[in-house]
């Protein structure tokens, strides 16, 4: 009997919604995250941050610290910086020409943003440690301020790290074709500048370390809230100087993660090192003022955005100069250039557009270091493109999904590359197109825009196309640029005794639901009951080593690994069936947790008889016969840099044009994202990207002052979107399995994010274009901004 | 962010409660509902060297009648007040703001009295018991006093009450069944501190403005008497041209604070627009009720 | 200024406790880490983020902006406690049916909050609903699915 590959089947677990074991545990309040462990006489850590974006530390004093009630310890940077192997130095090989400063874990000589961390302190209790850090004395000698991007590279900037020469961190230029030309044969050249605000995760539950380190024996235990616990291990192992086979990294219930907790902070490693200091364990909590001023920050980027289009509305040239403001230093492992690249890689990346030319200046300040946050980029670009072509199309008189229609990518047009030269392939823009088109009644939109708008009620209707990059390959970044991040992973897959099958993965599960998708992979690929399959995540000494969930690479990626080594099993489980049964394993099936005869559903052999049998029983399997029953494969993208995935957004607002204020009534996203698993599952991710999108387009901001200083580091200043606000968000997919993998299974997880400000920015336009020449282009398009595009103010 | 070490001290009695005041001072504070006090606690913004509980002084909750005035404890929880028919029949105004006032559960803490006692320029009670010509009532060991709300308020987190007073009682005219009454704020947010606000009581005959008072909160440093739009507007028809007369005369009302949520300019225009929008809601609820 | 420390006694989940703890613990650490109920999270310590929501007396409330000392004689609930009870069991089915929590940090508070909605015994609408929980912050949902299963249940509950 050929090959019928699981998903195929009827019934299939593959394409099924099922509940998550995680989600029962958490509705129960029996959720377990790394707060919630506190071993024996664990001690806690509060830190000395800087109190100035950028000043010189000339003296500490921590004699009245050390005395204070329940202080075990008190250490600075310089003395941290002993226990450390080296600094760290945010560069890839792959970013030709970056310069980045060496970072200590806790600031040596200098503190450069406001926040970072300068001595930690020890104590029995939070509070303790808390109160003990206000009896620590720093003198301080400020130094110039670098804040605004805009004239960092300025020859007058004072510059924040001297070897460096100046404030840039990396400049970088692509594009195919002759745009210059392009632009000189074009109908029409559009352009236009675009601010967009740096915003930060804000995941409920605050970066978390829970460290013991046993002296004895030299191996070192770390509890945190990460995404990737792999990496931990062994960046923590290579900068404390601990063997990295002596580390265990566990992550348990994670309370959010959004890209902030694949990176590594200070403040954690000092955390570490406490604990080898003191033989105990030290749990750091960065609490939630904390978080504001050390969790990585992203987004501040100004671009300048130029298109050439025809009368007919062709766009022939785009052009982008994007101008990124990071922070102090480049974040180690994963640099903080990766934002600026992708915004080269992927503007205008639904069009056909033969002429290209991206630019990115990266620039530091002396503020919160950033880095990849859910998006990563996309969120910029996909705003500027989608902004360009809505003004193409009122330039041309197109409608805004005629223009899409003119320009996009056929679907069947591929492979083929992006303007940046990236290659495409399994794209469906004109599918989605069309089904978000049905989906939002379109024509009934603008009927009822037209009849409200009579009435003096301004309703606007945006819609956005994309591409998002996901599963990253490790040629290109991580791997090949130096930094040991894994772009591979891979999964164990066992019978137990009694028939159940365990999944180790090397993946991990954030509540996004990547343990209940990789059980129904292997379920379906063995053949077993979907109850009878447990995934094990977030545990290095348990799982096999992998990169954990970054790039939305879990199910794609994992996902494949999953399914091969799930198959392997399958395969063993028939071989061993057959020699039990005397006959070919062709001949066979497994059917809901059964050995069968293909083709019948008579079950011949349970696999709880294949489980007692392969471990206990081996009488009954001739001599030479080693039954193993646990299966490993990893899995890497072979072809492609990224699987690409497209999808396009769309919503409806009423703008109230006297005070600026935006409803957004409704929000749909049609996406794809291959074979999806677990189509709740999907949604939902989906769902919450778009409101985490929708947060920066309208609300968030950190927001400093001329001095650095961060103004609005608390949750009641710092604006997150709550319930009230938030429209009802409709998704549908298209699924066009991606060639990369068996599995066929791409990236969900940031699609949301990534076009949810660009489709919010057009509807707000959208609403406002009768009334004014004005144009909202920035973000946070907060109601100020509404009033002046409307010329109110 | 744990809260830095302080003493604790539950007042088992009002007079017990103003002895304390008396004994600490400024180095004590009024814990009440504690929504407000125990960020600033958590956060280290404040240091008390004391708290003196009152949240068991029974004495000092409750929503009753005292002829056409209508007296609420100073204890008295938002949700108390929210959920109150002598508030929902005499006094809508602050019925109408009760949904703005933060959260479900911080409602279920807050009290009218902390909210009032605090005096944060964006709450939106010091706005309606300034609208409705409340008088306040501060106890201290010696004894009652009785203050207007007009002479209340006096700036940002500053009131009349003297360190030593406990705010015990507020005593507010219930609107008068001919009068009407309008709350409007605008905060990011539902539940949000607001940005704008205005809180509108008065006399609306047909579409004549008779006698309204406006009172201005959230972009002044304390709930602010438009008396310069007020007197362009009362007595007059409500009409486009009085809304411009109205609107412009604000400008002599109003000295916005810039800060994180808006410059000036923009907030001198919302409140221009809520100036409008509220007049046509009173003119329009006038008319209801005829 | 030493450490001023308090007895206090209170019922939590149904069990008497008496505790010594320095007087400014708030309600949740002292649920937390004294008294071992870890269900309550705290998010942000300054009354925004709802996470901490528990029940004292029959009320929600934040639990990071009251002292364990003002819970004294107090009778508290968390989300083991009503667990336990069964008071929402077809909330807290729905919510797993419907995934309307992810990492499930916020779930407890949402569902903390939940309850007294359902308790008003009132019909709502997804808008009046998306009000009443304004005060609960998700950053994982984006709230639809919340929406969903409150608004599933209330009708169901109206119905029956």
């Amino acid at each position: 009997m050929g090959f019928i590959h699981p998903y195929e089947r009827p019934n299939s677990y593959i394409g099924r919604t099922l509940p998550r074991s995680r989600a029962m545990r958490a509705v129960a309040g029996r959720g377990r995250y790394t707060d919630d462990i506190t071993p024996p006489r664990t001690l806690h850590a509060a830190f000395v941050r800087s109190p100035y974006a950028h000043a010189k530390i000339v003296n500490i004093d921590t004699d009245a610290a050390k005395a204070a009630p329940g202080v075990k310890m008190v250490m600075t940077g310089a003395e941290l910086a002993e226990m450390c192997t080296g600094p760290w130095v945010g560069t890839l090989t792959v970013f030709e020409n970056m310069k980045a400063e060496p970072q200590y874990p806790m600031a040596v000589d200098r503190a450069c943003w406001h926040g970072e961390p300068v001595v930690m302190v020890i104590a029995d209790t939070r509070a303790q440690a808390e109160d003990a850090g206000e009896l620590v004395q720093v003198e301080y000698d400020e130094l110039p301020v670098v804040i605004n991007k805009d004239t960092a590279l300025d020859p007058d900037s004072p510059v924040i790290h001297a070897n460096l020469g100046d404030n840039k961190a990396w400049e970088h230029t692509l594009g195919s074709g002759d745009v210059d030309k392009a632009f000189a044969e074009a109908d029409h050249v559009l352009e236009e500048t675009f601010y967009f605000g740096r915003h930060t995760a804000v995941s409920l539950e605050p970066r978390i370390v829970l460290c013991e380190y046993e002296p004895g024996t030299e191996q070192l235990t770390i509890h945190t809230s990460s995404q990737c616990p792999h990496m931990i291990e062994t960046v923590f192992a290579r900068t404390l100087g601990v063997p990295e086979h002596n580390v265990r990294i566990v992550a348990p219930d994670v309370g959010g993660s959004f890209g902030l907790k694949i990176h590594t902070f200070g403040d954690e490693v000092a955390a570490t090192a406490a604990s080898i200091k003191l033989g105990r364990p030290v749990k750091f909590v960065a609490d939630r003022l904390e978080s504001f001023v050390s969790d990585i920050h992203a987004r501040e980027n100004r671009v300048k955005a130029k298109i050439g289009i025809m009368n007919d509305g062709t766009m022939i040239a785009a052009e982008i100069d994007d101008l990124s403001g990071v922070g102090a230093y480049s974040q180690y492992p994963r640099t903080s250039v990766f934002e600026a690249n992708q915004i080269l890689n992927i503007s205008f990346g639904p069009y056909k557009h033969p002429n290209y030319r991206a630019r990115a200046q990266v620039v530091y300040l002396n503020a919160v270091p950033t880095s990849q946050y859910r998006a990563v980029g996309h969120p910029i670009g996909i705003s500027v493109g989608e902004f360009m072509m809505d003004w193409a199309a009122d330039v041309t008189g197109l409608d805004p999904f005629d223009i899409r229609r003119k320009n996009i990518m056929e679907d069947d047009s591929y492979p083929r590359p992006i303007g940046s030269g990236i290659p495409m392939k399994d794209l469906s823009h004109q599918a989605c197109l069309e089904k978000l088109h049905g989906l939002m009644d379109y024509e009934n939109l603008l009927a009822e825009q037209v009849e409200l708008r009579e009435k003096g009620v301004y309703r606007g209707i945006g819609i956005a196309g994309f591409i998002k990059g996901t599963a990253p390959s490790p040629v290109g970044y991580y791997g090949a640029g130096g930094a040991r991040i894994a772009a591979q992973d891979a999964c164990t897959v066992k019978l137990e005794p009694s028939g159940g099958v365990i999944v180790a993965l090397g993946v991990t599960d954030q509540g996004q639901g990547v343990d209940t998708v990789m059980e129904q992979i292997a379920a379906a690929a063995i053949g077993c009951e979907f109850d009878q399959v447990r995934a094990i995540s977030g545990d290095t000494d348990a799982t096999p080593y992998g990169g954990g969930t970054y790039a939305s690479r879990a199910t794609a990626i994992g996902g494949e690994a999953t399914y091969q080594a799930a198959l392997d099993l399958r395969r063993e489980i028939l071989h061993m069936a057959g020699i039990l049964l005397q006959t070919d394993a062709e001949n066979l099936d497994i059917v809901d947790g059964a050995v069968v005869d293909a083709g019948s559903s008579d079950a011949r052999i349970p696999l709880s008889e294949i489980g007692r049998i392969g471990h206990f029983q081996l009488g009954e399997l001739p001599n030479d016969y080693q039954p193993v029953l646990s299966h490993t494969r990893r899995y890497r993208l072979q072809d492609s840099p990224y699987i690409y995935t497209n999808g396009i957004h769309g919503a409806v607002v009423e703008v109230d044009v006297g005070t600026g204020w935006i409803k957004h009534l409704k929000h749909w996203v049609v996406e794809d994202c291959g074979r999806i698993i677990n189509l709740q599952l999907a949604d939902e991710q989906i769902r919450g990207g778009c409101v985490q999108g929708l947060g920066g387009a309208l609300y968030e901001h950190c927001i400093y002052d001329e001095f650095g200083q961060l103004q609005n580091g608390t949750m009641a200043d710092y604006v997150t979107p709550m319930m009230t606000e938030m429209p009802d968000i409709q998704v549908g997919h298209v699924e066009t399995p991606t060639s990369e993998s068996e599995l066929g299974a791409k990236g969900a997880g940031e699609s949301g994010t990534g076009a949810a400000p660009g489709v919010m920015m057009n509807a707000v336009n959208n609403a406002i274009k009768p009334l004014t020449d004005g144009r909202v282009t920035q973000q946070p398009i907060t109601p100020e901004v509404v009033l002046k595009a409307l010329g109110k103010i | 962010m744990k809260a830095p070490k302080f003493s604790y001290t539950r007042a088992d009695s009002v007079d017990h409660a103003l002895e304390l005041l008396d004994k600490h001072g400024e180095d004590a504070r009024i814990l009440a509902g504690g929504q407000s006090l125990m960020p600033t606690l958590n956060m280290r913004l404040s240091q008390p060297e004391i708290l003196i509980d009152i949240n068991r002084l029974d004495d000092l909750k409750g929503i009753r009648m005292d002829g056409d005035t209508v007296c609420i404890g100073a204890l008295t929880r938002h949700v108390e007040v929210m959920n109150s028919d002598i508030v929902a029949d005499h006094l809508p105004l602050i019925a109408e703001a009760m949904p703005h006032v933060a959260h479900v559960a911080v409602r279920n803490r807050g009290t009218i009295g902390g909210s009032v006692a605090l005096a944060d320029p964006a709450a939106e009670m010091p706005a309606c018991i300034l609208a409705l010509g409340a008088t306040l009532v501060v106890q201290s060991s010696s004894g009652k006093r009785e203050i207007p709300a007009e002479e209340f308020f006096h700036g940002l987190y500053e009131t009349a009450r003297a360190e030593n007073e406990l705010l015990v009682e507020l005593r507010i005219p219930s609107q008068k069944k001919e009068n009407v009454s309008v709350f409007l704020e605008l905060a990011r947010r539902h539940g949000d501190f607001a940005i704008v606000g205005i809180a509108a009581y008065g006399r609306v005959l047909g579409d004549t403005i008779e006698d309204m008072r406006l009172v201005y909160f959230a972009s002044e440093d304390k709930p602010t008497i438009g008396e310069n739009a007020i007197a362009a507007l009362n007595g007059n028809s409500w009409s486009e041209d009085t809304k411009e007369a109205v609107t412009a005369a604000l400008e002599n009302d109003l000295e916005p604070m810039a800060n994180l949520h808006g410059s000036s300019a923009m907030k001198l225009h919302l409140q221009k627009v809520l100036t409008g929008r509220a007049m046509d809601a009173a003119v329009a609820r006038a008319g209801d009720a005829a | 200024m030493s450490e001023e420390m308090v007895t206090v006694n209170m019922t939590v989940n149904g069990e008497q406790v008496t505790k010594t703890i320095p007087v400014r613990t708030h309600l949740v650490d002292f649920i937390r880490t004294e008294v071992g109920f870890t269900g309550s999270h705290l998010g942000c310590e300054h009354g925004i983020c709802g996470a901490c929501s528990v029940r004292v007396d029959g009320d929600v409330v934040r639990g990071c902006l009251m002292l364990a000392a003002q819970a004294d004689g107090c009778e508290v609930l968390t989300i083991e406690g009503i667990t336990d009870t069964g008071e929402i069991a077809d909330l807290q089915d729905k919510f797993v049916e419907r995934n309307a929590l992810q990492c499930g940090f916020c779930t407890p508070g949402m569902l903390m909050t939940a309850a007294e909605l359902l308790a008003q015994k009132s019909e709502m609408s997804r808008a009046d609903i998306r009000e009443f929980m304004s005060g609960n912050y998700c950053r994982c949902t984006g709230y639809h699915a919340i929406v969903d299963a409150i608004e599933s249940i209330n009708n169901e509950r109206l119905k029956g």
